[in-house]
Order: structure tokens, then C-alpha cells, then sequence
């Protein structure tokens, strides 16, 4: 089945352009680790998720770019181009000329009901083109005008057109001193939204991916290009083909159902966070070796100490033992609190990987009250190794990692919304306070739901 | 891609914009090598076939043919346009896009406002109209005028009320330059106050710029350069400050320096939306973020580097001075000292090889020495774009809401209020028809509500920040 995927705004299109090369590039890989039978199997089922095929051969990616100015999307496509490997169908963009000025009100109440349906026909038309179809990943940033508040009105539109197929939503957490003076705002009147009409919200943030680029990658000038490319390993590692288990070359064919159905067990939480273990640096790869109780160990710890990578990770952090009364719910001020999941996928590939144990996973003391482990926790293990790395492992996760953050973001929003500034921005296209405030009640129900897992 | 319409007014108008043509075209050539019409000329210049008659023959891409400036000159005396229509610049205006006229406006306000106002409000209904049609997507009016004299005064914000109901869609941004204290014109505060009301009520954002500020950092920049020590690496005529090597030679003239800096400000204002880059940022968004509230929307302006390097990968240590210096009270564009005001907003906009972690470091870094408004404790908006000014290999231009600006309000109600009292000179102003002394008043009341709103959030620095409390939710 495939995905097709609507890029939005600079970030949507910068990011989706990152992650389809990658895509690509893993799957003409040629340190598979397998047999190729095996490598061209799993070729064929990304092509068939990912990519669709032209005359003479180069794989067109399955994506609808869309961005309120030109300039993005023009340096997308002709990048997409000169890589002479895959590109973008040129008919698959939409495209206007001045922008939303980082406006969430402009981005949905303006663009949004002015461009529906050249943007919705778009859509139709990359879904005609596949067999049959999994769903939706729309890639977008929180804190800008297009991505944000057109994304919310695309994503809305998609429930409404497609109510059979599944919505993930791709979003950028901006970082915390800010890139937009108005994120906050964007970001919670996003949430709220997306809260309403998706079925997941993959959270990427870039404060986290940053570190990464500083610490594991050793990159001296960290540009958007590294953090995008980070990104893009971490979603290829979760989306490319994986094993269903009937036995080998047979791949798992609904990527988001199968995500959704282990991870989304409940509308009230869908938020979900990705790690992946290890993340160097191409160099660096040439010297290391891994064990995969190495990897899993560090793993695990990532997941329960809420850490972003595996450099740092505070070994303090226990899980509560089982048995004794449950700790006072979590407060948000707490130091060494424990991150509580809700459900979490491991997805393993590479060598010896039917060796790996993953026991550890399956410890109760990790998981909310309401959901046995067996419910809670899935692995998928691959032979095919993933992007030149022998062993690795990444991590899907629905838990409170989030919280923190999402506390920040409403409490500034509020603080800001409280002196009124900038409401006049948003008022004049059609976003009355109220509409604020309704989001505002949401997230705070998400946060305290959260909370008191 | 949007355009943008200049419309300079009156004689410090019209230098500054000739300055800035000069030098955007200067940036065009030195990024478009093989002369094609792409969208990135077009938010300035129409490409025309001068064959065609009458001001058609608008070529949308293909080789360049002969660049036209979008903008519309308007002065009230005819020295200064002519000579811009003599000088190496004639080819680049459009002749019908001007609107002149004999005897000037003396200096006076009222003059500008209400005689030529209403005397030329067809025409320049007219050519502004024109000059939209030829844009594809007009986004921007960008007004250069000075504050103290009579036409740019006087006629360029009588130009706002047009604009506002002509074109209420288009965002109006005005470059205005204050009078410092030894202005020569006598009457200059009561031009300004007359003024400020009107830049209040419909400019969405205004960009203050005075010329002792100006010739402070002229001056400095001379010092350095002069005395050697910035050694060899540095060239002594700035591609910033001169026009040397300018696409067409001119005469230097006095202010030619100064007008410079100013041209280079709009450039650098309008590089990310013009330029590729990977942060971009469009001239909508400097409103969004920079204004939390419609009054507030004065800008102060400070621009670095101010010299040519020659080396072009700046190791770190250079890098960051040019942020630092950016907030320094000696890189102001008016007299201003933002470190020890409070901050409302502030927009950083870097050109260059300059990367996200770069922005992100200095930001941390220069955080903890500047105040932010309780509620907007992390305002900080960024872009960055690939393309760097000429001659330079990165530059950063930040604009700041900020409470620096109202010292030079305070000023300038003060220089008002000693002439007001003694009613000196008013007679002239009262002589034109449609001017009372209520217009006085009630400018002065426009300008005291706006110092007072700064005074209230001032007010706000010392104050321990509260948080509000939160909405509480059943669960």
C-alpha cells in the first residue's frame, strides 16, 4: 500500500525533499546484509510505498508540494532534478506568490478556503496514481503561517474527503528561543486542530534534533540541511519496509495502519515521539561495532529518562517498583520523574537481529495501568539493514515525553495572550479570541490527561 | 514573488531613493550574471522593451531588456529630480512616473499636506495606479521621506491616507528621517509633530532614521579606517558607505555617505524575500512579529558590518562581534541605546554564509544582557539568507520594537512645545487653508499617547515577571 505524502510551507518541502532522498538512498544501498532476493523485495515494497514510476524509469515521489511563495518549492524541485535519481512530478505543486506572513488566521482562513480545491485536486490525483492506499503524511512546521495554519485546514479537509484512509501528521516543534516571535501562538491554535482531525502527531522538535547534529554528528556549523537530514534518518528508519512475519520477503503492506493499530490505542493520546540508537557520524560508522543488548540497554534508558539521544542519558531515572503504591502524579516541576508510555514499537534491522531481546520492553513498570504489556508493546525485526548501519534500532513511542515542552509552549502562549499582543494580527482574518480559548481548554485537558498516566 | 513600489518624497526622498536604485541594481548584476529577468529583479524592476510606446511593453522573462524602477518620484520643486534624471540614473526611472512642480513647500507642513495635496491627489491617485498594474503581486509600499522639511513631510504622509484607502491590502513602510538637534530648519518640530500623527494613524511600520546617528557612524568609520588599524585587511571605501564601483559612476555629494546606509537598509530589509535562503523571511512577516500592537510599530534599525572584509570564511570570533556590535548603541540608526530599554520584539536578518547554529549561539549569548517585555521573553524572530550584499560576505540588519525610541519622541514634543508656547512662525501654517490650531493639538495629543503607552510598558522593566494563572481543567 502507499503513502502519499503533502508537503507544506519552507519546512514541509525542505524536509520532505530530505526524507524521500534518503528513502531512496537506503533502498539502492548496497550493504542490504542480506541476501538479494531479500534486498530486491524490499526495494520493490518501498518503491511501491514511496515512489511511483515513469516512462523512462526514474521513480516520481508520491508527494503533493504545496507553499504560499515560490521560492521553496522552485530549489525543491530542481534539487529533486539534478540528483538524476528520483524527482517530483512538476504538476504536483501548488504554489502562490506572497506567503502568510506567519500568520496561523492567514494560513487557514484566507489561503485555506481559497485554495481548497486546486490543493484537494492535487491530492486526488497522487492518490489515483496508487493501487491501493495507506493513508496520509502531511509534513509540516508549527511555527510559520503556511505549514501550520494551511496545514490544520488540509489535514481537516483530508478527514472530511478521505474518512476511510489514515492522517499522520509530521510536526516541527520550533525551537525554544524562537524562531517566530508568534509561535506559540501558531503552535497551540496547530495542536488544538490537528488534536481534532488527525489520527497521530509525529513530534519532531528541533531543540532535540539540534543536539544531535552538535553532540553525536560533531557538526561544527549546524545548518537546517544537517538537522533535516537527522530527521530524515530517524523517519526512514521507522518508515521503510519491515518484515511482517509470514515469513521472509514478505513486508508488512499497510506501514501507517500498522503504526497506528499498535501505537494509537486511544484518541485522547496521539502524540508520538522517534529516537533512534546509534547516530553518528559517517566516520565515526567505520570504527564502531554494536551489540544490539548494547543498543536495546540504552534504549530502554532513552525511552524512561525521556532522553533525545544516547549521549547524556541520566542512568538515575528508575521505573517505579511494581507493588507499591503509585508515586504522586506526575508534576511537571518533578527533576528525575519517570516517563510513563502509553504503547512503544521497536523497530529493529540488520545483522543477527532475530537475536536481539527485547525483554526489557515488555517490564508493566514502563506502561500506564490500563494497558497489559502485550497490548502495550510491539517489535518489528528486519534482516535488511538500514542506511549503512550493521545494527540499528529506532524507537516509536507514545508516552509523556512530551509534556514538558507542550507545558512551555501553552504557558507562554498564555502569558502572551494574556496582554492581548498581537491578537489584532489574527483577529483581522477571522480568529476570535474565543477560537484561542478553545484551544487553549484542549491542550490543557491533553496536558492533565497526559499527566496523570 | 511580490513587488514592491518606492514612492520617495521630496528632496532627502529622492536622494536616499536614488542611492538605493543605484545599489540595488549594483546587487542585481553582481547576483544575475547572465542577465536574465528572473523573479528576483522583478520585486523592484519592470523589464521593458523601450520600442513600445507609451510605457507598455512589459517583458515577464527572457534576457533583460531595459530595467525600469518601480517607483514614483514626487518632489515639489524641480532642482533635485532633474538631476537625478540627468545623472547616470535617467535610463532606470520612467519619465511619466514623476510628479514635480516650480516653487517647493517652504518648509512647511501645511503647505505639503493640504495645498499640494490636494492639488496633485489625481496625479498621484494616477501613477500610483500605474505603477500597481504593472506589478503581478504588489505587496509593499516603501515611502522615503524626511520628517522636517515641507513636501517629504507634508506630502509624503498625505501620500499614507491614499495609500491606506487606495490600496488597503499592500503593507506601507515608511523610512522617515528625523531632524537631529542642530537641524537648520527652524520649524522642523512643528513639520514632525504634524507628521508623526499621520505616520501613527496609517503606516503599518516605520523604520526612524536621524542624520546625527548617520554621521556618527560616518565618522567612526572614517576614524578606523585612517588611523590603520583595522590593517590591511579591511579596504577603506566600504562598498557600504561609498559608491565607489557603483554600477554608474555619480558625483559624491555630502550626504551621499549617509544616504547610503539608509539604501542599504532597505535592501538588506527585503534580501530574504528576494533571495533564496534557508530561513526565510517575507515583508508580511515583519509586521506579524514585530508589531504586538498597531500603535506600536516604530522600528529602530542597526546595521553591521560596516566594512569589507577581505578574508571570506569568517573564523567564529568576527562572526559573532557582528552581532554584538548589532546591538551596541553606536550601531543605531537613531539615537537610541536598545540594551538599557525594554525589548518588545526583536528580528534578526542575517545574509550570508551564516548558518542556523551560528544565529543560535549568539542569541543565547547576547540574551541575558537584554530586556524582554514579561510576556514576550523569548521575541526573537530570524531569518537567513544564502545571498550576501555586495562586496561583504555576511551581514546582519536587526530591527527592534523597543522603548528606545522614545527619548527621541520626548525630544522632539520638547523642541515643539518651546516654539508652540511662543507661537513662533505659526501664523504661517494657520494662513493655509484647512489648518487650525486644533491640527496642533491634536497632534500633540497623538504623539503624548504614543510616549505615554512606552512610559506604561517601561513601567513593566523592573516589575517581577508573574506568571498568569492557568486555565484548571476537570479531568
Amino acid at each position: 500500500m502507499s503513502i502519499v505524502t503533502v508537503q507544506l510551507g519552507q519546512c514541509g518541502n525542505q524536509i520532505g525533499f530530505e526524507v524521500f532522498d534518503a528513502l531512496f538512498s537506503d533502498s539502492h544501498c548496497p550493504q542490504g546484509l542480506c541476501s538479494k532476493r531479500e534486498n530486491e523485495a524490499y526495494q520493490a515494497s518501498c518503491k511501491e510505498r514511496f515512489f511511483s514510476e515513469e516512462e523512462n524509469g526514474v521513480p516520481i515521489a508520491r508527494a503533493v508540494l504545496v507553499d504560499m511563495e515560490p521560492k521553496v518549492i522552485n530549489q525543491t524541485l530542481s534539487k529533486a532534478a539534478h540528483s538524476g535519481r528520483w524527482k517530483y512530478d512538476q504538476h504536483s505543486c501548488f504554489c502562490q506568490k506572497q506567503g502568510s506572513g506567519n500568520n496561523w488566521a492567514y494560513g487557514y482562513s484566507v489561503h485555506g478556503p481559497r485554495h481548497k480545491e486546486s490543493i484537494m485536486d492535487l491530492i486526488q490525483k497522487e492518490v489515483e496514481k496508487c493501487d491501493s492506499l495507506s493513508g496520509f503524511f502531511i509534513i509540516m512546521s508549527m511555527a510559520g503561517g503556511t505549514g501550520s495554519g494551511l496545514g490544520a485546514f488540509v489535514t481537516q479537509n483530508l478527514q472530511d474527503q478521505y474518512s476511510n484512509s489514515l492522517k499522520m501528521n509530521q510536526i516541527i516543534w520550533p525551537y525554544g528561543t524562537g524562531e517566530v516571535i508568534v509561535q506559540n501562538y501558531n503552535s497551540i491554535l496547530t495542536l488544538s486542530h490537528l488534536y481534532r482531525s488527525s489520527d497521530a502527531l509525529l513530534v519532531h522538535e528541533n531543540d532535540a534534533i539540534h543536539k544531535i547534529c552538535a553532540k553525536l554528528m560533531n557538526i561544527k556549523q549546524i545548518s537546517f540541511r544537517d538537522i533535516n537530514q537527522v530527521l530524515a534518518h530517524q523517519l526512514g528508519s521507522v518508515f521503510q519496509p519491515t518484515y511482517s512475519g509470514e515469513g521472509s520477503w514478505h513486508y508488512r503492506r499497510n506501514p501507517l495502519g500498522d503504526l497506528m493499530e499498535n501505537l494509537v490505542p486511544h484518541p485522547e493520546f496521539k502524540m508520538l515521539g522517534v529516537g533512534n540508537i546509534p547516530q553518528m557520524s559517517e566516520n565515526s560508522l567505520a570504527y564502531s561495532t554494536f551489540t544490539w543488548a548494547g543498543l536495546l540497554k540504552r534504549l530502554r534508558q532513552m525511552l524512561i529518562s525521556n532522553a533525545k539521544m544516547e549521549e547524556g542519558i541520566d542512568w538515575q531515572v528508575r521505573p517505579p517498583l511494581s507493588g507499591l503504591p503509585t508515586l504522586s502524579k506526575m508534576s511537571t516541576n518533578k527533576e528525575f520523574h519517570f516517563n510513563t508510555s502509553i504503547a512503544n514499537l521497536v523497530i529493529l534491522r540488520g545483522k543477527d537481529v532475530h537475536s536481539a531481546d527485547v525483554g526489557a520492553f515488555k517490564d508493566p513498570a514502563l506502561y500506564t495501568s490500563w494497558l497489559e504489556p502485550v497490548h502495550a508493546f510491539s517489535v518489528w525485526k528486519t534482516q535488511r539493514a538500514f542506511s549503512k548501519y550493521e545494527k540499528s534500532a529506532a524507537l516509536v513511542s507514545n508516552s509523556q515525553f512530551l509534556v514538558k515542552p507542550l507545558d512551555v509552549t501553552v504557558g507562554k502562549a498564555w502569558n502572551m495572550f494574556a496582554s492581548k499582543a498581537y491578537i489584532h494580527q489574527y483577529t483581522k482574518f477571522g480568529i476570535e479570541e474565543e477560537d484561542f480559548l478553545d484551544s487553549f481548554t484542549l491542550l490543557e485537558q491533553v496536558i492533565a490527561s497526559y499527566c496523570n498516566l | 514573488m511580490t513587488q514592491s513600489v518606492v514612492v520617495q518624497v521630496g528632496q532627502c526622498g529622492n536622494q536616499i531613493g536614488c542611492c538605493f536604485w543605484d545599489l540595488a541594481l549594483r546587487e542585481h548584476a553582481a547576483v544575475n550574471q547572465k542577465a536574465v529577468y528572473d523573479e528576483a529583479i522583478s520585486s523592484f524592476f519592470r523589464n521593458v522593451d523601450t520600442r513600445v510606446a507609451d510605457g507598455g511593453g512589459d517583458i515577464s522573462r527572457g534576457k533583460i531588456c531595459s530595467l525600469k524602477a518601480r517607483a514614483v518620484l514626487i518632489d515639489m520643486e524641480e532642482g533635485v529630480v532633474n538631476e537625478i534624471l540627468q545623472g547616470p540614473l535617467r535610463d532606470v526611472f520612467d519619465s511619466k512616473q514623476l510628479i514635480t512642480d516650480i516653487s517647493g513647500s517652504g518648509n512647511n507642513w501645511a503647505v505639503g499636506h493640504k495645498v499640494f495635496g490636494s492639488l496633485y491627489q489625481e496625479e498621484i491617485l494616477e501613477k500610483l495606479r500605474k505603477s500597481a498594474e504593472h506589478c503581478d503581486c504588489l505587496q509593499c509600499f516603501f515611502i522615503i521621506h524626511s520628517m522636517g522639511g515641507g513636501t517629504g513631510s507634508g506630502l509624503g504622509t498625505f501620500l499614507l491616507k491614499v495609500l491606506e484607502d487606495e490600496f488597503p491590502e499592500v503593507y506601507r513602510f515608511v523610512t522617515s528621517v528625523y531632524p537631529s538637534g542642530e537641524d537648520d530648519v527652524i520649524t522642523s518640530p512643528y513639520n514632525s509633530i504634524l507628521a508623526m500623527k499621520e505616520l501613527n494613524e496609517h503606516a503599518d511600520c516605520v523604520l526612524p532614521i536621524d542624520n546625527q546617528s548617520l554621521f556618527d557612524i560616518i565618522s567612526k568609520l572614517n576614524l578606523m579606517v585612517n588611523s590603520g588599524k583595522l590593517g590591511t585587511a579591511i579596504k577603506p571605501k566600504s562598498l557600504v558607505t561609498s559608491s565607489a564601483g557603483a554600477f554608474k559612476k555619480r558625483q559624491e555629494k555630502p550626504f551621499d555617505a549617509m544616504n547610503n546606509i539608509v539604501a542599504n537598509l532597505l535592501l538588506n530589509l527585503t534580501s530574504s524575500a528576494r533571495f533564496e535562503g534557508s530561513l526565510n523571511m517575507d515583508l508580511n512577516e515583519i509586521s506579524m512579529n514585530l508589531v504586538p500592537f498597531p500603535q506600536l510599530h516604530y522600528l529602530v534599525s542597526s546595521l553591521t558590518p560596516l566594512y569589507t572584509l577581505a578574508d571570506v570564511n569568517i573564523p567564529p570570533r568576527r562572526l559573532d562581534q557582528m552581532f554584538s556590535d548589532a546591538f551596541s548603541k553606536d550601531h543605531q540608526l537613531i539615537q537610541a541605546d536598545p540594551k538599557h530599554s525594554l525589548y518588545l520584539a526583536c528580528a534578526l536578518m542575517v545574509r550570508g554564509n551564516v548558518q542556523i547554529s551560528d544565529l543560535r549561539r549568539n542569541i543565547e549569548r547576547l540574551k541575558p544582557s537584554l530586556q524582554f517585555v514579561s510576556w514576550n521573553q523569548e521575541g526573537w524572530k530570524t531569518s537567513l539568507c544564502s545571498v550576501p550584499p555586495v562586496g561583504h560576505s555576511h551581514s546582519l540588519l536587526a530591527l527592534a520594537n523597543n522603548t528606545c525610541v522614545k527619548p527621541t519622541f520626548i525630544e522632539l514634543k520638547a523642541r515643539f512645545m518651546r516654539l508652540y508656547k511662543k507661537k513662533a512662525h505659526l501664523h504661517h501654517y494657520l494662513q493655509i487653508e484647512g489648518m487650525e490650531e486644533s491640527c496642533f493639538t491634536e497632534a500633540m495629543a497623538s504623539l503624548s499617547t504614543l510616549i505615554e503607552e512606552y512610559n506604561q510598558l517601561d513601567a513593566t522593566k523592573c516589575m517581577p515577571t508573574e506568571d498568569v494563572p492557568r486555565l484548571s481543567v476537570a479531568i
